[in-house]
């Protein structure tokens, strides 16, 4: 069988000692940037990036180590929800609604397991998935021209707009926004320099890793300087640890359920791992017979959430891997780690480079089990690092930041602008104006543009070409409802309201 | 307010971005469609979003008071001099004086931050050049010329 024979070339790649170590090494220092709040998968992978270059791994390294830290990410955001309130990560926003209030009655080390366990079930599921499910996808993937190719990203805009803002104008502004900058630098097709205003720095364009550094990163440290490092909660104290079988085999339906809808919200593009988590637990609350404990610490709603967020982890691989079109931030962010390795994901990835997909694929199994044992029987010990107080922790972001787009070009300038970017997202956040948006415009603009052009020449010209083919015309009415949708939508959806403490 | 002034300027910039698109020359030899027309298709799209950001503006964001604005400000200033000053100095110095100094924009506690700033200059500095190969330099190259 052709899914065992690449299994096996899969795990002959990540079963090396330095593959190996470094999925290990990626694990636990994801779990710990997922764990410390103000330091998410998006920000840690982005910051990572420059390091692992200079650290001269293979682009199968690189890649394993960045998918490792993402994968733990997704299991650590889960610690600082349960026990500070505090999402250590967007996705783990959910967790907190019943995670926190279970942890002060006492629970805290239930809950912290029985997440890990649901994280477990959702992100091996969900892992199994991409393994089935991507090859397939590659087949379709070599069906589409230009023009479909088009209609993709902007149906990847659309979601990501239409689901990540509660206002449609400044979700397209923030697209607008990542593909003009985009548009910056030499002209592919003609050779001609565009919107650099004459300054040498901007011929080759906007790195888009100094973009993403810069409006996560070093955004977030601005964020706190706001905050003045006052979100340092009450926060709940760790008891010991045991394992509530109980709780664990009453939410197993609960789990593969959440597992199930994470996978889908995954999938499409631009939608992603909070998506997930949200959607996860507000199908088990709307499906419990018994709703009267959701918000009050039901293991439901612990459960729900964190197998739908790290499934939607995995299956926002799929398109990611198959079609270059990310399915969150933090996807987003794994891309732009493709784009700088040269590594041009899409079908021809699958056939061209399987050892990088396959051994990628094996290493998240492996990851998988790897995180089991961190974030179950040595949970405590990453609860630990959540007393690192913020003005340690964001200097030394910051530090890290700057250090590693510097070693990546070794010039001022781009220090320059990721501060300029940091501001700009700081700005937008304030504004409420979705940074994702601009990461994915910056990021896909050049390719949106030449897929346009492309179907443009093909057609000589005629536009209805772009609805030509029935996945063309799918995509465009895909797209058309994602952004539509939510705005009819977001009346039904409004997320719950977190705990509150008691001043 | 904040986002009608904000929908004005992307209003102003998408104008701008149109504009410039429209000063670029055509090439000779040329797609059908030319490299003006896509950055014109976003200024369009980006000014309509404008538009609207103008007529139906969202709640007033909660913006920070004057002192924090001159803390971020501070803090923007000291990550700028970093910027310049990472290659001239060597990095230990520089790093301390602005590791220490975010700190103590987070917290201001004097002797808390300066030893922020001194541990953290330090522990990455032997990260990064022993623990990762990077090549800095730890005091100004000028200085290491006159001592060796």
């Amino acid at each position: 069988m052709d899914l065992l024979a690449n299994l096996a070339l899969g795990f002959s790649v990540a079963l090396t000692p330095t593959t190996l170590a470094l999925a290990i090494a990626g694990c636990v220092l994801g779990t710990m940037i997922g764990a410390l709040p103000g330091l998410g998968p998006s920000n840690g992978v982005a910051i990572l990036i420059p390091l692992s270059f200079s650290f001269g791994l293979d682009a199968t390294q690189a890649l394993v180590l960045m998918t490792s830290v993402y994968y733990g990410a997704m299991y650590g955001g889960r610690i600082s929800s349960i026990l500070l309130n505090i999402p250590g990560d967007e996705p783990a926003m959910m967790t907190t609604l019943d995670g926190y209030p279970l942890a002060k009655q006492g629970r805290a080390g239930d809950a912290l397991v029985l997440s890990g366990v649901a994280s477990f079930v959702g992100a091996l599921l969900a892992t199994i998935g991409l393994m089935l499910l991507a090859p397939i996808l590659a087949r379709v993937a070599f069906l589409f021209g230009p023009a479909e190719y088009f209609a993709l990203y902007l149906l990847a805009f659309c979601t990501l707009g239409g689901m990540g803002s509660n206002n449609q104008a400044k979700a397209a502004i923030a697209v607008c926004l990542g593909l003009g900058i985009a548009m910056i630098g030499v002209d592919s097709s003609t050779g001609m320099t565009r919107f650099t205003g004459g300054s040498l720095h901007l011929f080759d364009g906007v790195d888009f890793l100094v973009a993403i550094v810069g409006l996560f990163a070093v955004a977030e440290v601005f964020v706190f300087i706001e905050s003045h490092g006052r979100d340092s909660a009450i926060g709940v104290t760790l008891e010991k640890i045991r394992i509530p079988l109980r709780d664990i085999l009453a939410t197993r339906i609960t789990m593969l359920r959440a597992t199930a809808i994470g996978f889908v919200a995954g999938l499409l593009p631009g939608a992603g791992a909070s998506l997930g988590s949200f959607l996860a637990y507000m199908m088990e609350k709307s499906s419990a017979k018994d709703k009267s404990k959701f918000g009050k610490g039901d293991v439901r709603g612990i459960a729900a959430p964190e197998a739908g967020n790290n499934a939607a982890a995995g299956g926002a691989l799929v398109p990611m891997l198959t079609l270059g079109v990310p399915g969150s931030g933090t996807t987003a962010v794994l891309l732009a780690l493709l784009m700088t390795l040269n590594i041009t994901p899409g079908p021809l990835l699958f056939t061209e480079r399987p050892e990088v997909v396959w051994g990628l694929i094996a290493s998240l199994l492996i990851a998988n089990f790897v995180l089991l044992v961190l974030n179950v029987p040595m949970v405590k010990i990453f609860s630990r690092i959540l007393q690192v107080p913020a003005a340690i922790l964001l200097p030394g972001v910051t530090m890290v930041s700057f250090v590693g787009i510097y070693s990546l070009s070794g010039s001022h300038f781009d220090l320059l602008l990721m501060i300029g970017f940091g501001v700009l997202g700081y700005a937008l956040r304030k504004l409420s104006i979705p940074a994702v948006p601009v990461i994915l415009g910056i990021l896909l603009g050049g390719h949106m543009e030449v897929s346009l052009r492309r179907a443009m020449v093909l057609s000589d010209g005629d536009w209805t070409y772009l609805f030509g083919s029935p996945i063309a015309i799918g995509l465009w009415i895909a797209a058309l409802l994602g952004f539509i949708a939510p705005l009819f939508l977001r009346a039904y959806l409004k997320a719950p309201q977190g705990h509150k403490d008691e001043a | 307010m904040s986002d009608r002034i904000t929908g004005l300027i992307v209003c102003v910039l998408a104008l701008a971005f149109f504009a410039g698109a429209s000063q670029l020359e055509m090439p000779f030899f040329a797609d059908p469609l030319g490299p003006k027309a896509f950055p014109m298709l976003i200024s369009a799209v980006a000014f309509v979003s404008g538009c609207v950001m103008v007529l139906r503006p969202d709640a007033e964001p909660n913006w920070p008071v004057l002192a924090t604005f001159v803390r971020l400000l501070i803090a923007v200033l000291v990550l700028v001099l970093y910027a310049y000053g990472l290659k001239p100095l060597g990095f230990l110095l520089p790093t301390a004086l602005a590791a220490g100094a975010i700190s103590y924009q987070i917290r201001p506690a004097l002797l808390a931050s300066s030893l922020t700033g001194i541990c953290l200059s330090g522990f990455l500095f032997v990260i990064f050049k022993y623990g990762l190969g990077l090549s800095l330099f730890a005091v100004p190259r000028w200085l290491m010329a006159v001592a060796g």
